[in-house]
């Protein structure tokens, strides 16, 4: 089987994915610390009116993130 | 009675309902202080609890830590809760830590809340917002919570009192520290966390895997560089590295949690609860791009409105006072000195800081009510990609806007503004926009030198100027912004990850006790420096050195009330000879170029007050006497005055241009000054600010005045 990651900024609206792997350190803890693991399912919940930021559910909570840090959350499709 | 003195410190997420806890918990005994070296706001209140006996009350002193997803810090603000809690030598530094959990995600709350427990000091974990969760047809048991975690839970609906009361029991009850570690760092890195305990000599694995962590931020250590040093040969010699370590840690901790709250959860059904639904409904209007921008117009424009034109009632009551009380002062006390220092020195310095007071707590309401509702985080949402591009914020739209009104509530207003940089270039910029007080300066300045021509019936040409002036004010920030992103270096990378809340009911106590946090940090921070500058500036219009001054003081005593005609001129002739005038005039040389005289030069030093003294001033000169409130009559002594190199009328449209651009550019306003000091905790950027705006003035009145003459 051939996992094909794509990068969170390329998610559409409503669709539900799960976290591989971040290409940003610094990053990475940041949204690790707030429930956005890797193996966790999130949701691209809205694009803000000019298509960035965009908001994701994670857990329980919605959590905004810029698209240039979305290009650094590396995912898979969800089933 | 003695009372028995304890510390507690509140820590939790941001949006846990921290802040209504220690405000229901201290009420109005709060203040408010910045922590020491940097500009994070540190709140202190104090909370007495009635010991069960009746004996000894106990006086609770609670501070406020900044809301933080972990001890992590990767901002200013989240290094205060690591720097406060991991460190014994903190002034700060807690007896119990009181732990605030978000119940409706106690998962994640849960992360912050394990890594203080495992810091092994005593701690009671809050699970808040109980209320939302049972409506939800969630149920915990708190019991099995409270054993595996080892430390006091209390389950709380931050409204209502009961649990408070147990709160306050548990915090005089003797808390016991539990004895395994929820996570045992040691796992992470062994050697390290066991030679650290040794040399520092503590006995949390956790404590000593956070020092490996961040040796740099925690204070104790930068008084023993040697124990520092020697913990840095520990690290290098077991190539210590951070991030890998606190990923693992992060992720073994969250899977620890996720098991917890499988055995202490009972769910009765999974669906999406009401208030998620809800919360979705709303934000399909508010952050519709059409609606969504539209709302936020209406929002902006009441909150506007109410700055502008409904704080000008209270604002004018509080004039009327002061102008009342110094009448009563000036007759009082015997004429002389000390009445004048009394009346126009210290009373009007009083007077032009409790004037600010109706505009700051109108502001703050509406920004209170934004951000306790949840509709702040929806605003910088919709806002962060505009902004972003100018070296701005989501967040540096209301301070923006606010600052049409006045730049002082609006720079207290930058708070919100997690960055600190995009804050200070906020802050920076935010006095270029055409305030309030600078409409009196452009009234007088427009109907002297524009013509008062309309077109088609409706476009005047006065009015065009005036949109010019406020126009060139919003284009001269947002340039100014662009121009600061390149010039000053951020601290930290700063993200934009933050959380949107659910909207809530906004708790009106909250609201009301920011107001009067805002109030009481202008009146005693910015107060002080605005009475000193405003005693300042009385001394240098009221004394003159030689002969002259003192002779014209002396009539001016003989004269009295008796000619007022006479007196105003002696007036006019007093500023002349004073500090005041004797600097106007040499700095004329200086202003000369742009097209201002040593008149002018002297309103420029006086209306560093405040822009408005400017046509107070220009009435005394001129001689008119009274506070400027004859419009006309200074008007028609300014248009005859004649420049003595031409002959012709002194107040052309090209000075008059060069002045507005110059009030439009200008730091001329002292409590602006004051509280860009107090914001950004040291004179370095209120100077800064000072001579940039100072150097943009100057060069553009310049440029329109040779360009018009």
């Amino acid at each position: 089987m051939i996992l094909i990651f794509k990068k969170l900024s390329e998610i559409g609206k409503g669709e539900s994915v799960v976290v591989e792997s971040f290409n940003d350190d610094n990053m990475k803890l940041k949204l690790m610390e707030m429930g956005c693991l890797p193996g966790e399912k999130i949701t691209v919940d809205r694009f803000a009116p000019f298509g960035d930021p965009i908001a994701i559910v994670v857990g329980d909570a919605t959590i905004s993130i810029r698209m240039d840090e979305a290009e650094n959350v590396m995912v898979s499709p969800s089933n | 009675m003695q009372k028995k003195r304890l510390k507690v410190a509140l820590v939790g997420n941001p949006n846990s309902g921290k802040s209504t806890i220690f405000n229901q918990l201290t009420g109005l005994k709060q203040k408010i202080a910045n922590f020491p070296g940097v500009t994070v706001e540190k709140k202190t209140g104090f909370c007495s609890i009635p010991s069960g006996n009746g004996t000894v009350d106990t006086l609770v002193e609670i501070t406020d830590l900044p809301g933080t997803y972990s001890l992590y810090p990767k901002t200013i603000e989240e290094q205060i809760p690591f720097q406060v809690l991991c460190d014994p030598a903190n002034e700060s530094h807690p007896d119990i830590t009181v732990i605030i959990a978000d119940g409706t995600n106690l998962k994640r709350s849960l992360f912050l809340s394990t890594q203080v427990v495992d810091l092994k000091s005593p701690a009671i974990l809050v699970v808040n917002m109980m209320d939302l969760v049972n409506r939800n047809g969630v149920e915990f048991d708190f019991k099995a919570l409270s054993e595996k975690l080892g430390i006091p839970v209390i389950p709380m609906n931050a409204l209502e009192g009961g649990s408070l009361n147990e709160l306050k029991k548990t915090i005089l009850s003797k808390i016991s520290i539990p004895e395994k570690d929820f996570i045992d760092s040691a796992q992470f890195a062994p050697e390290v966390v066991e030679k650290i305990k040794n040399s520092v000599k503590i006995n949390s694995n956790y404590a000593a895997f956070q020092i490996a962590n961040n040796l740099d931020g925690i204070g104790y250590f930068n008084n023993r560089p040697e124990r520092k040093q020697k913990i840095r040969e520990i690290l290098k010699d077991h190539e210590f590295s951070p991030h890998k370590l606190q990923a693992a840690e992060t992720l073994k901790r969250y899977k620890v949690i996720s098991e917890l709250l499988k055995e202490v959860t009972h769910s009765k059904d999974a669906a999406p609860s009401r208030d998620k639904k809800l919360t979705r409904k709303l934000d399909n209007i508010f952050m519709h791009r059409f609606w969504g921008y539209l709302i936020f117009l209406v929002v902006m424009f009441v909150i506007f409105q109410s700055v502008f034109a409904w704080a000008s009632y209270p604002m004018d009551l509080v004039d009327q006072a002061f102008s009342w009380m110094s009448t009563q002062v000036h007759d009082a006390i015997p004429e002389g000195m000390f009445n004048d220092l009394l009346v126009e020195g210290i009373l009007a310095g009083l007077a032009g800081v409790v004037i600010f007071i109706p505009q700051i707590a109108l502001l703050f309401f509406f920004i209170a009510l934004l951000e306790d509702t949840g509709y702040m985080a929806r605003v910088s949402f919709m806002m962060d990609k505009l902004l972003r591009r100018f070296g701005l914020n989501g967040r540096s739209v209301v301070p923006l806007i606010s600052g049409v009104a006045c730049a002082v509530p609006a720079i207290l207003a930058t708070r919100t503004i997690a960055s600190w940089k995009d804050r200070l270039i906020t802050i920076l910029v935010t006095p270029l926009m055409s305030c309030a007080a600078r409409l009196p300066v452009y009234a007088l300045l427009i109907s002297m030198v524009i013509p008062d021509i309309t077109w088609f019936g409706l476009f005047n040409l006065q009015g065009l100027v005036l949109m010019g002036l406020y126009l060139i004010g919003f284009l001269a920030a947002i340039g100014s912004a662009v121009v600061l992103k390149w010039i000053i270096k951020a601290r930290e990378r700063s993200y934009f990850i933050m959380e949107i809340p659910l909207y809530r009911m906004p708790r009106w106590k909250n609201v009301g006790l920011t107001i009067v946090e805002k109030v009481k940090i202008f009146v005693f921070d910015a107060g002080k420096i605005i009475v000193a500058i405003s005693v300042v500036l009385w001394v240098l219009s009221s004394f003159g050195p030689g002969e002259r001054f003192r002779e014209v003081n002396n009539r001016i005593e003989q004269v009295g009330d008796s000619n007022p005609k006479l007196s105003n001129e002696l007036a006019a002739e007093r500023l002349r000879f004073s500090y005041a005038g004797i600097t106007g005039r040499a700095i004329e040389p200086v202003i000369e170029p742009l097209g201002f005289d040593w008149k002018i030069g002297i309103a420029l030093i006086t209306s560093f007050a405040a822009r408005e003294v400017f046509v107070g001033t220009m009435s005394t000169i001129y001689s008119v006497g009274g506070d400027g409130s004859d419009v006309t009559t200074v008007k028609a002594k300014m248009l005859a005055e004649k420049n003595p190199d031409t002959g012709l009328p002194r107040y052309t449209l090209a000075v008059g241009m060069s002045l507005m651009l110059f009030y439009a550019f200008a730091m001329q306003c002292m409590s602006t000054l004051a509280i860009v000091k107090r914001e950004t905790g040291s004179w370095k950027w209120a100077i800064f600010q000072f001579v940039f705006m100072g150097t943009l003035a100057y060069i553009s009145s310049f440029v329109i005045y040779r360009i018009l003459s």
